[in-house]
């Protein structure tokens, strides 16, 4: 009970911050490079929380998660600038859009096993970035310019709760509990009942909806689309996220996209050696921290008051 | 009749060279159960040890391939050295982020130090044309498949056949036990990433020959294809490997002869995922049984 109104409590403390962050960003107190920034955190959140549930919490290993936010990026763009729809609309079809190619994609890619999903997610991605190069209607390599500027911090604070809320709730379920059981043992699952394949895929569409969203915000942050924005680097910086923050943990997927945005921006002024240092730190911490921050763990309000070792033992 | 012969030549040429980096892949992936996603810049970087060597020392061609073989061969090793071996014991996933932060490094780094600009890569044969009754055939073109199918054997006996061979084979097949048998198994897999990087540097001096432009990303599509390769033939298979490469070297000039080019890393997926989809371990792979 005393978890609930923490959380109660936490989310209410949030969302009162974010409408007082968007109240000073339009009157102008915060200048539009803080906002865009505490924008790029959000969406960062929402990518890297979702790409979790695959690789965290199902032990899976997809890579190519850029892939689902292109979808989103160009579905949610071409709404919003050749059919001049509304833009929550354009959202919404964005994340349907990305959940969809995810279906179609998991379902090759779970009748195979092992490293295999990790090829065909990078593939998938791979082909996208591809064929929105060769769509000239898109804009083709030049890409796609004028998106409206719809994404505010209201929208993105929207979002990154809406997916913190629901995939919470999905991994404490029983969902959840079969997800991580095939985690840990996947025969073992097969051999209770679990329907395998079936868990996966559902991860799997859940992870590329959040993405689809988290694109279409990104478009309409940045008012522009271009493939190569969602090439492998981009996914590649999504795990750096995901791992940095460790595995199997929301908290840890927040505190991961925070750290990592922030960083990357504060390293703009090196230019290209911004790109050397990155895969740096994802190396250093694969090797000085295999588990991440909060690998497996979650932050907690109580926790940070609990007694060591106590909090662990609550936690498994 | 004619432009068929032609366009098998082009098939060869090409085939061998992704086959040759396919086995780095396969060996990689045969010993440490690791996909090296480094391996295709590994390629890169032979490309531009060799562009070094062939500018400022002026080499002749042999001593070009030679040289860039050895020195991308230590490049691997120390690759291994700083970033896979800390990691032996850890989860296969740590192992395989790790490699992927590896390659955008050797992306990357190579980016900042030598420019994005591609390179002009220069003709170290002469470039010869014979004409077989129709069929034109340039001596870059023999070389690439004679050098690629020669280097290709030469492993094949190395692996079948010798002591490294044995010793190659016997980790993969059970790590834990082999240092009871009193191989050092840091050595053997020091030695598989030397193997593997001298034959993708090879294959990097090759592609430089037949393409003459380099440049920092050049790894990513070659590497890419040519752990498909390596995958449609059953991963971890040496043999596997060199049949992939040539399948995936055939479709492509084939697909780019009579289909419009734009088609053709599409098909290469495609083809990918239907032999996964009917064989998941690939054309020559044995099916795995799980323990339980």
């Amino acid at each position: 009970m005393a978890a609930r109104w923490q959380s109660l409590f936490l989310w209410t403390l949030a969302t009162a911050l974010a409408v007082a962050l968007h109240l000073l960003g339009r009157a102008g107190v915060l200048s539009g490079y803080t906002v865009q920034v505490l924008s790029l955190i959000c969406i960062n959140i929402i990518l890297t929380a979702s790409l979790n549930l695959v690789n965290g919490y199902l032990g899976e290993f997809a890579i190519g998660h850029a892939g689902f936010m292109a979808v989103g990026a160009y579905v949610a763009g071409v709404m919003t600038v050749k059919l001049d729809l509304p833009f929550w609309l354009a959202f919404v079809a964005a994340g349907l859009a990305a959940a969809l190619a995810a279906w179609l994609v998991g379902i090759p890619a779970f009748t195979t096993f092992g490293d295999y999903l990790a090829i065909i997610t990078l593939g998938f991605n791979m082909i996208i970035v591809n064929v929105i190069t060769n769509i000239d209607a898109v804009g083709g390599p030049r890409g796609m310019a004028g998106l409206p500027k719809a994404t505010n911090l209201l929208w993105v604070y929207g979002t990154v709760a809406a997916t913190l809320i629901v995939l919470g709730n999905l991994v404490r379920s029983n969902y959840g509990r079969l997800w991580t059981a095939i985690r840990q043992n996947e025969i073992a699952a097969t051999l209770m009942g679990a329907r395998v394949k079936q868990l996966k895929l559902t991860a799997f569409v859940v992870a590329g909806l959040f993405a689809g969203l988290a694109g279409a915000l990104w478009g309409h942050l940045i008012q522009y689309i271009n493939p190569s924005s969602f090439t492998y680097i981009k996914s590649t910086e999504i795990l750096v996220m995901l791992y940095l923050g460790g595995m199997g943990s929301l908290s840890g997927s927040v505190v991961g996209a925070t750290l990592m945005t922030v960083l990357l921006e504060s390293l703009r002024g090196l230019g290209v050696w911004r790109l050397v240092i990155s895969p740096l730190i994802l190396i250093v911490i694969m090797l000085r921290m295999p588990r991440g921050i909060l690998g497996f763990r979650e932050l907690s309000l109580g926790g940070l008051f609990r007694p060591r070792g106590v909090s662990r033992r609550a936690a498994a | 009749m004619l432009i068929f012969i032609q366009q098998l030549m082009n098939a060869l040429q090409l085939g061998g060279i992704y086959a040759l980096i396919a086995l780095g892949y396969t060996m990689v992936y045969g010993v440490l159960q690791l996909i090296n996603f480094a391996h295709g810049d590994i390629f890169m970087v032979g490309a531009f040890i060799g562009l070094f060597l062939a500018t400022y020392l002026k080499l002749p061609f042999v001593a070009v391939l030679l040289l860039t073989m050895a020195l991308t061969a230590v490049v691997g090793v120390a690759v291994e050295r700083v970033a896979y071996r800390p990691l032996r014991t850890a989860p296969r996933m740590s192992l395989i982020i790790t490699a992927l932060g590896v390659s955008l490094f050797l992306e990357n780094f190579t980016r900042a130090t030598v420019g994005a600009a591609p390179r002009d890569f220069p003709a170290l044969v002469a470039g010869a044309t014979w004409d077989l009754g129709g069929v034109t055939v340039g001596s870059v073109q023999v070389l690439i498949i004679g050098i690629s199918v020669g280097l290709m054997l030469i492993l094949r006996y190395v692996v079948r056949r010798t002591l490294l061979g044995k010793a190659m084979r016997a980790i993969a097949d059970n790590r834990e036990v082999i240092g009871l048998m009193g191989i050092n198994p840091d050595a053997v897999i020091a030695a598989t990433f030397a193997i593997g990087s001298g034959l993708a540097a090879a294959g990097g001096i090759l592609v430089a020959q037949a393409y003459p432009v380099i440049e920092p990303y050049m790894g990513i599509v070659v590497g890419w294809k040519a752990f498909i390769a390596a995958v449609l033939g059953g991963i971890g298979l040496i043999d596997g490997a060199m049949l992939g490469g040539f399948i995936l070297g055939f479709t492509e000039i084939f697909v780019a002869a009579y289909l419009p080019s734009t088609f053709r890393d599409g098909i290469a997926f495609a083809i990918l995922i239907i032999v996964l989809l009917f064989r998941p371990t690939g054309l020559l792979g044995r099916p795995v049984s799980t323990k339980v």
